[in-house]
Parts: C-alpha cells; structure tokens; sequence
C-alpha cells in the first residue's frame, strides 16, 4: 500500500479483462453524449417555451366572434361588445385587435428605413390596434406615447389604409436604426406599399404571433392604429389577476346572448395559446427527459451487473488478499478505483463523441452549440454515476471473508 | 434440433432468471424506443400516396422579389399563373386548390351554426390524388368553370351533419349560400398532408370540398398562407387576384417521363414569356417535384424526429452493449455445462447453434416485450403532441413495424451475442470437468 492507489496493479489487472472495460466504458460514453445533448436540447427549448411576449400574460384571454348575418352593422356591433367587456367588473381593459401575440396566426410585412429600397426590408409582424390595445396587453412603453383615441383610423377591407403612426418593439427600433434605440422615437419608415409611418412610441417587448417559427427574429414587431370594421373580430381582454378564468366564461355568455348570429370561437387565455404553440418544444424536451432517465437507468445497471460478475469470479482472489492481510476499505477502494478508472475512459471517449454529436446537430438542425461547462459536467455527472452503481457490489465484496479464499465452491 | 435447443433455452432462462430477465429488459427498452422513434420516422417521412407519388407533380415558379432574398422559393401558386396554368393545351389531370373558412348552418335546429374548414379545389382533385367516397362523387371540370354550388362532405361532416348516411342529393348552407351534395368521402387523412403541406404537413384533411372556383367568385374567407412580394396596388379584391401574391396549391399528373419533359418546356416558356413582361425575375432551375421530392425539398419531417433517431440508436446500441455485457456473464457462467457437452462429443458447430438460439430466443421475447414498450411510447407521443389540429392516427404500430421490431430484437441479440458465443464454444472442457 505505498502507492496509494494502486493504479498500476489495477490497471494491469483491467488489461487482462479488456471487453468487459470496453463494454463498461462505451455504454459510459454512449450515455454521456445522449444525456449531454439531449439537456443542451431541453435547455434550448426550455428558453423557447419560456420567452416572454411583453404582455402581462396571466390575466389576458382572447375570444373571437364571428358574425353571420349581413345585416349586422359590424361597427356597432364591434362598439357594443367591447363597451359591455370593459364595463365588467374585474376587466382591466380590452381592445380588438388582428392577432395575438403567441396565438401561431397573424400577419407581417416588410418595413424598410427609406422609400423605394427593396433590398433594405426588415421584415416585421403587424398588429392592427385600438388606443387600448397597449393597455389590454400590459406592454411596457419605454419611449414616447400611447395611441390616442384620434389616433385610430376605421376603415372597411377594401379601402386604403391610412393610419400612418406607429408604435414599435424596441427590437424593431434597433434593428431599424441601429444604435439610436429610444432615440428612434419620431423617425419614420416605410411599409411595402412606400407609405410613411412615423414612430410615436417604443414598446420594451412585443413578440410575434409565431415566436416558435425558428426563422422568425421573435421580437421584430409593430403595432398600428388601423382599425378594419369587419364581422370577424378579436377580442384582447384583460382582466384583474385571479379573475380570468371566471371572466371567460362570463364575456363568452354574454356575447352569445347578445341577440346577433355569431359564432364565438377561440376562448383561450394566453397561457392555453402558449401550451398549443409549444406543444412539439413540450414534447420534445419531455421525450427527452424519458430518454435520459431511461439510459441511465440502463448503464447503472449495466455496470452493477458486470461489477457483480467481475467480482463473483474474483471471490477467491478477494477471499486470499484479505487472508492475506487487506483490509475492507482496501478491497473497497481497489474495487471503486477500477470503476474509476473504467468510467474515465468512458468518459473521455464520451466527451469527444459528446462534442462530435453536437458538432453534428449544430450543422444539420438549429440547435445550439454546446456551452463549454457541459461536457466536463456531464463527465462529472457520470463518473459519480458510476461509482455509485458500483458501491453496492464492491461493499458486498469487501465482506468476503478469507475463509472464501480454501471455500471449495466458485 | 431446433425445438430441443429452444427447450434448452427455456431451461437456460429459468436456471438464471434474474441476468435473463434483466437482458430482456434491456433488449425490449432498447428496442422499443427505437421503434416509437422508427415509426414515426416511418410514417413522416413515408410516402403517403405510393401508387402515384412518382408521377403527381407539385409546381414552383420562378417567383421572388429580387431586391429581397427572402421572398423567393415561394411554395405556392398566385392567381394569375394557376388560371394560365388551368388553361394549359394539355388533357394532363391538373389540381389547383386553397383553404377556406365558411359558416355552416345546418337544416337541423338541433345544431348550432359552426365553422368549417374548407377546401376549393378543382375537379380533377379526386381523382388525381385517388381520394375515396363513400357516397356519390366529385363533380367534372364543366361545374368548376360554371361555379356550380356543389360539395363534397368528409366522413365525419356527413356523421355530424346527416348521422352518416347517404347524403348525396341533400342541401347544405354555407355562408348563406346553398350547395348540394355530390359525395361523401370515406375515411381520408394522408400523412402528410401532402398536397398541402404548406399549411402544415400534418394537420387534419378538410371537412368540406367545394369547386376552386368559387371561392374567388363568392369572395369566400380564404384561409391558409398567404405571401405576397409585390404589395397589391390597393385594398381591392381584384388588386389582391392580380398581385404577385401566392395562396394556391397546384399539382398535375404526369404520367410518363416524356409527359414530364413536355410539361417541364411548356413551363419553361410560360415562365420566359412571364419574365419578358417584367415578371419571374428569380430565376429556378426545377419547377416540377413528385411527391417524395416536395416532401424532401419542404423538410416535412420534422428536426424532433431526426434528432431522436439518432438518440434512440445510441440509446439501442448502449442496450445491445449491455447485452454483451450480460450474456457474457451468462453464458461464460455455463462453462461447466458446456465442458460437459463438449466432452460427451457435442461438435462447436453444435454448440454454436445452441446458443445462437439461445440469444435469439432472449431475443424475442425482448422484441416481444419490445412491442408493448413501444406502443405505450407511442401513446405517450400522441398525448404529448394532441390530436385535435393534428392527425394522430397514423402514431400506431402497424404490421410491418411490428415484423421489424421483432426482426431487430433477435437479430441485434444475436449480433450482440457473436462474442460470448464464441467464447462460451471456445471452453476447455478439462478444466470444468475437473472443477465439477
């Protein structure tokens, strides 16, 4: 026991048992470049599902409505529904809009910083708004002003848009003129049709109808004060917290028995819309998690059954060097030193795989780059694992007794 | 011998119950998830229409704003092509078709106004892509040019509307306008979606069929994508058909590979003649993709699948590994049993054969137990990823993948079992004997 490992007798003594290091140490490696990739996939995803819209989300439902018969005067009906929402106890405020943030439909266009340049087109998503539209989402204005009721522009879907006053996601703002952020507050741009829109205010964060959409930039959005009377119709409601939930049902009653032929659809809250749109992300890092909890499951147990039988044929072996003199925490340490160093080559196998694998992801899908604390983490991780599967057969070890060594058995 | 070997396998499994079970364990984890992973593969990137996807074209034109790269590569159609197209000199069977949403009132009180996910698309529709009725039929290319008020029902409208039956001849009010049924779909859900797979490749079919042309004639609410690179010049409708917009699908059905290069000038010329006008300034090298290639082109199998196939085969071979690893244990565990065959004259070849199907016996019913691993993760999928826009159906195990995964099961047990094989036949039978 000078050498206080013993790494040389335990190495030469893995040498003569090459397959079953082998074995133990691709399954080790193997492991480790699923189990490091897929969480660097979860935490991917997890930024995903997690990102914020800008809007006070908890207390925000939308409703549609649908009007289905022509004699329905759409403005009046728009006026009337909203003014019956909003005059509700526990209703913050509600605006009609064209789409909400997170819902998976809307619509965009391209916004470019000089008339007639095509080719400097930033592409953006566009909400059509009332005054309230800011409030009813709980945006937070960092820059300029609000829309004011003279600010909105009605108007039926074959005329001509004439709103020309816009307020934009910061995002937006800086992509547009890069550096001058709040300062970009009363520049103008230009929408696809060359049509000047003078910035009144910036919002801190405003996300697009489809911030799954991986070739989207999120947060490149705008909204306008342009108003289509038409009988389908979105509304943004926004309620104190605690009484969302109530509220739905409550508005929904009402419209319905509001005497018009409507077809109310899409009750949702902003947390329901959130679920739908990132059912594949929610899924995905589930499936994941299976596969990790699986695999691990799977090497433990793959070490402790060739641990079992590494030690079974050695009990006469370890029956004659404690005969000899070892102590328990002798034949303990030499047993988890051997794992140790199984696992190390495992895991310096699978720290390469590991970055090869990812290396491979980041080219062929959209998924990140591994940060670089991963790999030596999860080699880590798994050399932890595998002295733990380990402990149980090398204390059963450690209490064989020396008699085992002459014991005529095994 | 084969029934005998098998018998001595049972014997084998009982004798070292523990290390078998937990070898077939890890051959049914193993293969299981691998085969939930393989059908979906399977089935997302299959073909769903193999009788035809060889000669069912999807068109692309050379479409873009040329000042902004992003808008070139459009998937679908704008108006003006698709008439020019429809118009085409050809007797080839050509589809073009959009989404729409219509209220439907039904005739029966009991049920209350609803929405109805819809489809306009012209007469060949049915045909070309071999769609199945069960009542009645589609309607011929005259009703599309004289926009007659016809409809094709799917199987579960008509269950809603008509409780299933036979609803041919019956009247059915859209959008307050009247149309008459002409037929009622059978079962339909290809997956994918692949005539339309733009509007995500594995959403659920439509509920109603109605001729293209009305949809543009009675402005009906068009759903789906739009994208447009042009803005129209105003609001109007008629600005909206003659911009450079694209919303329409168009497929036609070239049967032959001279058909194909006939079609293929025929585009080649239209778009030259577009391009003198001003038009198709971006210029694309194909314009026509069967079935399999649009599917391949618009990576309609989703990255999720792809990234877990890999996952799953690393999660496969580190089973299979363990395997190794256990059947090693068990069969060098047996030496003394093999010394005692060997020395009562049993060949290698004999013994080899022995436990080949001892492994593919361990094998099996891991590929067994394998089925149900996968089936339960397979409905955990379709939990996972909801059915109500989606179609999930196709997320079982059919036949095939059945077959598969019992092939892969015994095959990658015995694979896996090659080397403790050839150990446990290589025993000295001297020093077993001796040791007994």
């Amino acid at each position: 026991m000078t050498s206080s490992l013993e790494l040389g007798p335990i190495t030469r003594a893995l040498m003569r048992n090459k397959l079953g290091v082998v074995l133990i140490a691709l399954q080790i490696a193997f492991t480790m470049t699923v189990i490091v990739n897929a969480i660097d996939i979860i935490h991917d995803r997890t930024l995903k599902i997690t990102s914020p819209t800008g809007m006070e989300e908890d207390d925000i439902f939308s409703i549609r409505s649908f009007g289905f018969d022509s004699s329905i005067n759409a403005q009046v009906l728009i006026d009337e529904d909203l003014d019956m929402i909003r005059q509700l106890p526990g209703v913050v405020d509600a605006s009609r809009v064209n789409a909400v943030p997170a819902s998976g439909s809307g619509s965009s266009s391209g916004y470019a910083i000089e008339p007639g340049r095509r080719e400097l087109t930033v592409p953006a998503a566009q909400y059509s708004v009332d005054e309230h539209a800011l409030n009813t989402m709980g945006l937070t204005l960092v820059a300029g002003r609000d829309f004011t009721p003279e600010d909105v522009r009605r108007r039926t879907a074959t005329e001509t848009r004439s709103a020309d006053q816009i307020i934009v996601s910061l995002a937006l703002a800086e992509e547009m003129f890069p550096g001058e952020g709040l300062q970009a507050v009363g520049r103008t741009i230009y929408s696809a049709e060359d049509k000047p829109l003078r910035i009144i205010g910036i919002v801190e964060r405003l996300q697009s109808p489809w911030p799954n959409a991986t070739d989207w930039i999120v947060e490149r959005s705008l909204m306008i004060p342009d108003v289509v009377i038409d009988n389908s119709s979105i509304y943004l409601v926004r309620t104190v917290p605690g009484q969302r939930d109530a509220l739905m049902a409550d508005v929904e009653e009402r419209l319905a028995g509001a005497g018009y032929d409507r077809i109310l659809m899409n009750n949702k809250s902003v947390a329901q819309m959130r679920t739908e749109l990132y059912r594949m992300d929610t899924a995905m890092a589930r499936v994941l998690y299976t596969v990790i909890g699986t695999l691990i499951f799977i090497t433990a147990l793959g070490i402790i059954g060739l641990a079992v039988f590494s030690i079974n044929k050695r009990r006469k072996q370890i029956g004659t060097r404690r005969a000899l003199g070892a102590t328990r925490g002798g034949i303990l340490r030499y047993l988890l030193v051997e794992n140790l160093l199984i696992s190390a080559a495992g895991v310096l196998f699978g720290a390469v795989l590991t970055i090869g694998f990812n290396i491979f992801l980041v080219r062929t899908f959209d998924i990140p780059r591994l940060d670089w604390y991963y790999a030596p983490l999860g080699m880590l991780v798994l050399l932890l694992l595998g002295q733990m599967a380990a402990l149980g057969p090398a204390v059963n070890a450690s209490r064989v007794a020396p008699a085992q060594a002459i014991s005529p058995s095994h | 011998m084969f029934l005998y070997y098998v018998r001595l396998s049972m014997l084998s499994y009982k004798r070292n119950p523990v290390l078998s079970t937990l070898m077939v364990l890890a051959v049914a984890v193993g293969v299981g998830a691998y085969m939930v992973i393989f059908t979906l593969n399977y089935f997302m990137g299959g073909d769903p229409i193999p009788q035809k996807s060889g000669q069912l074209f999807h068109l692309q034109l050379d479409y873009g704003n040329p000042a902004i790269p992003d808008t070139s590569n459009q998937p679908q159609m704008a108006y003006v092509d698709t008439l020019a197209l429809l118009d085409a000199p050809f007797a080839y069977a050509h589809s073009a078709s959009s989404k729409f949403m219509a209220v439907l009132e039904p005739s029966n009180p009991d049920l209350s106004p609803f929405f109805v996910d819809g489809r306009g698309n012209t007469a060949d529709f049915f045909t070309m892509f071999d769609v199945p009725f069960e009542f009645g039929g589609g309607w011929d290319r005259a009703a599309d040019d004289t926009q007659q008020q016809v409809i094709v029902l799917s199987q579960d409208l008509n269950l809603r509307l008509f409780g299933g039956e036979n609803s041919v001849g019956r009247d059915v009010e859209l959008q307050g306008i009247h149309f008459t049924v002409v037929g009622v779909l059978d079962y339909w859900e290809p997956a994918p979606k692949f005539f339309d797979e733009n509007n995500g490749a594995f959403n659920r079919a439509e509920e109603a069929y109605i001729p293209w042309s009305l949809i543009v004639g009675q402005q009906l609410r068009r759903s789906g994508n739009t994208n447009c690179w042009e803005p129209p010049k105003d609001s109007s409708f008629e600005s909206f058909l003659n911009a450079e917009c694209a919303w329409i699908q168009f497929w036609v059905e070239l049967p032959t590979p001279d058909d194909q290069q006939i079609y293929a000038d025929y585009l080649a010329s239209y778009v030259a003649q577009e391009r003198a006008a001003g038009r198709m300034q971006i210029p694309i090298e194909k314009r026509l993709f069967n079935v399999r290639e649009w599917m391949a082109k618009r990576e309609v199998q989703p990255d999720e699948t792809r990234i877990l196939s890999a996952l799953a085969a690393m999660l496969l071979a580190v089973c299979l590994l363990n395997t190794v690893g256990l059947l090693l244990s068990k069969f060098l565990g047996k030496a003394a049993e093999i010394g005692v065959r060997q020395a009562l004259g049993a060949h290698k070849g004999a013994l080899f054969r022995q436990h080949v199907i001892e492994a593919g016996f361990l094998g099996a019913i891991g590929g067994v137990l394998g089925l149900g691993v996968a089936s339960l993760g397979l409905e955990g999928v379709k939990i996972l990823m909801g059915g109500e826009r989606v179609n999930n159906e196709w997320m079982h195990l059919d036949l095939t993948v059945a077959a598969i995964t019992i092939a892969l099961a015994v095959i990658s047990t015995i694979i896996a079992g090659l080397y403790p094989i050839w150990r446990a036949c290589n025993v000295n039978p001297a020093i077993h004997l001796k040791a007994e």
